[in-house]
């Protein structure tokens, strides 16, 4: 299957992203990544190499990401790591639940799991 | 230990002290239009990365470099750690033969590509780049151009990141933290292109060091960036 990593400033955020988006994911490896490694907000990219390992069954994995270094460290991550991953440009909650949906589908691939998560760009709330 | 493995030590230890006393100065100015962790998050991984240099059995430029850039970017959090770590240990490749006026220039603009890459940021966005491109560009053209001295090259390559330092006041932010807050980034000083700064007046004052000669003493205003250009510039982000 296709695996997913979220990515955020907040450890808390990254997991209470995941707790959402693992309740329609099935099956689907979802690993959260956050803070900078000492307790406080920021990103790393050696933590988000070993999450991207931990997702990866060897189908590819999806990264949602929050703001701005979540993006930078996530692309070093990506260059460092044996999966293979990509960012999907996509709001990082609302991404995660379509991409956990989207990688239940038997056909799912990590192009079409990066389509669907960036699809929710466009979700309207009223 | 090559000498000049041993000065780029001396420059980084060098980097680290100067970040250190100005923790608090950098902290200030992300504290106005970012998340206020710049000064510490720089003093913290160049601290470590002095240690990492001096770790090394053997350095050469291009191994201090390196372990220099693979710690910035493992222990510093943020975005400081991809973009000053990972452009480092990326342009550490161009003096893989040493430190010659060639391939300092070859390094500087490497350098320079990978942070505007990485971060996606160009001239005139309010970061890091706005000290990082006059600097470099100032130093190809010193050299390739001008065929100035290597050290004082450098000088106005500092020089002309310091006019890039001033022009991220009056301009608005496009990257960075500093976008979210649009209009009110105006006024403000870019933390990213201060402490870029700091770290070429550093490494400016170990290479005049190691080479036992006073900082040459250069115009500001140097011919290389005319005063009309960058006020041009200027006027074009309004």
């Amino acid at each position: 299957m296709v695996g997913l990593v979220v990515v955020s400033h907040s450890e808390r955020a990254a997991e209470g992203i995941v707790e959402v988006a693992a309740e329609m994911a099935g099956d689907t490896p979802i690993e959260a990544v956050g803070g900078d490694g000492q307790g406080g907000i920021g990103t790393v990219p050696d933590a988000i190499e070993a999450a991207l390992e931990a997702a990866d069954d060897g189908d590819g994995v999806v990264v949602v990401v929050d703001l701005g270094s979540a993006v930078m460290n996530a692309d070093v991550a990506i260059e460092l790591s044996e999966a293979e991953a990509v960012v999907a440009d996509a709001p990082v909650l609302e991404g995660a639940v379509n991409a956990a949906v989207a990688a239940t589908d038997p056909s799912a691939t990590l192009d079409s799991v990066r389509e669907q998560a960036e699809a929710a760009r466009d979700i309207e709330k009223l | 230990m090559s000498d000049d493995g041993a000065a780029v030590v001396a420059a980084v230890e060098a980097v680290a002290e100067r970040l250190e006393r100005e923790r608090d100065h950098l902290t200030e100015l992300d504290s106005a239009i970012g998340d206020a962790d710049h000064g510490g998050n720089m003093a913290r991984g160049w601290a470590e990365a002095a240690d990492a240099a001096r770790d090394l059995d053997d350095p050469e430029p291009e191994t201090v470099v390196k372990a220099v850039g693979k710690t910035l970017m493992s222990e510093v959090g943020g975005a400081s750690g991809p973009l000053f770590g990972g452009s480092l240990v990326f342009a550490s490749a161009e003096i893989t033969d040493g430190i010659t006026a060639e391939t300092a220039v070859a390094f500087a603009e490497t350098y320079l590509e990978k942070v505007e890459d990485r971060g996606d940021a160009r001239l005139g966005d309010q970061t890091m780049v706005d000290a990082l491109t006059p600097a470099v560009h100032t130093f190809k053209k010193s050299i390739e151009s001008d065929d100035i001295g290597t050290l004082e090259a450098l000088a106005k390559a500092v020089a002309a990141a310091e006019r890039g330092v001033a022009f991220t006041v009056p301009i608005r932010a496009r990257k960075g933290r500093a976008s979210y807050l649009g209009w009110r980034s105006v006024g403000h000083q870019d933390p990213g292109a201060t402490s870029t700064l700091f770290i070429l007046e550093e490494v400016l004052a170990t290479a005049a060091d190691e080479l036992d000669a006073d900082v040459p003493a250069v115009d500001a205003a140097s011919p290389t960036i005319p005063d009309d250009e960058t006020e041009a510039d200027a006027a074009d982000e309004e």
